[in-house]
């Protein structure tokens, strides 16, 4: 029931937002100090949106898994609406291209997974450390698992 | 069963004080986020530019063609003061650069930027900057551009809640050269 729910909850959000990751965790130091790593990101990614300079923008490098969340800061836009633009994350003390794949100079459209537009610090610590030690991970779910038995009994 | 029971009590208040603590966290959390969410963002800036030059080189911050370089140098006067409250965790600054050219309808270039944290002097006023970031063009579309506007901008990071971008009231039109300068340095 619980679990359906929730499943249910993020397919809307999905929905909703137009995004494939309605939310993120920042990963790395790179927006600091408006990101830090555990924090939480909200985003949109309806197509109608146009890309501007400021925005901060959630993107995958192609054949890579990881999103970088950074902020754009040059775009050049056709009249046909093709645009490319080129990130940086505020932290860093040089632009992404030594981010995007060997002789790629600009980022596109298909590129971005969303949008940040909204935050929340630090509730996305969890995820973190659960990815960083697993043995978290179990223990949190023995305890959940022997809560619930323990609940039961009385 | 006297052992089990205390047990019991003490797992289900420490379980009562955590969901508390966590329901206290969030409503004030989303009060933050709630009272500050339909503030006006905006204040009026100020934007003069003291000098423009334009060459034209390789661009040699990523793709490798004879692009249009530009070179500017401003002044920005901003009391930014009446955006902080106790939901801004800081701004970040951004002059920005806007223009149309043959090649693309639409440019914006961040030529400078900077991070103002609550607390910092909200107060901006700068004279004689020259850009931070290489003013590249996708093309030779600055050479006789008469509408290159300049404005300043900044994303407000809250503690909790939305990331809007807002724009000063106040830019400025840059006309420019029709020529590029030769000389070695600006």
């Amino acid at each position: 029931m619980i679990v359906s729910s929730a499943l249910m909850i993020w397919k809307g959000l999905i929905v909703i937002t137009g995004s494939e990751s309605p939310i993120v965790v920042v990963l790395s130091g790179s927006m600091e100090p408006a990101f830090h790593r555990g924090d939480l990101l909200f985003l949109t990614n309806f197509q109608e949106d146009p890309i501007r300079t400021g925005e901060i923008v959630v993107f995958k490098v192609e054949g890579r898994d990881i999103p970088i969340v950074h902020r754009v800061i040059k775009i050049h836009e056709k009249e046909n609406g093709n645009i490319k633009f080129l990130t940086k994350g505020d932290n860093n003390e040089v632009d992404d291209r030594g981010l995007y794949k060997e002789g790629q100079n600009w980022l596109e459209k298909k590129d971005v997974v969303g949008r940040a537009r909204g935050f929340l610090p630090y509730v996305g610590m969890v995820t973190i450390i659960m990815n960083d030690y697993p043995k978290f991970k179990y223990a949190l779910l023995a305890v959940m698992g022997a809560y619930v038995l323990l609940k039961r009994e009385s | 069963a006297g052992q089990g029971g205390e047990m019991n009590t003490v797992l289900s208040r420490a379980n009562s004080l955590f969901a508390f603590s966590l329901s206290v966290m969030a409503a004030l959390t989303f009060g933050c986020f709630i009272t500050t969410a339909f503030k006006e963002r905006s204040v009026p800036v100020r934007i003069a530019v003291s000098r423009v030059m334009l060459k034209n080189v390789e661009d040699f911050t990523g793709p490798r063609e004879r692009s249009d370089l530009g070179f500017v140098t401003f002044d920005v006067t901003a009391d930014l003061q009446t955006i902080f409250d106790w939901n801004v965790k800081q701004l970040f600054l951004y002059l920005s650069a806007e223009y149309s050219t043959k090649n693309n309808a639409l440019n914006q270039v961040v030529l400078w930027d900077k991070i103002i944290l609550r607390g910092d002097s909200p107060k901006l006023l700068l004279k004689d900057m020259k850009s931070k970031y290489f003013f590249f063009d996708d093309g030779i579309g600055l050479k006789g551009n008469r509408n290159v506007t300049l404005t300043l901008s900044w994303n407000v990071v809250p503690n909790a809640g939305i990331l809007p971008l807002v724009t000063g009231s106040g830019h400025v039109s840059v006309p420019f050269p029709d020529t590029y300068e030769t000389a070695k340095s600006y």
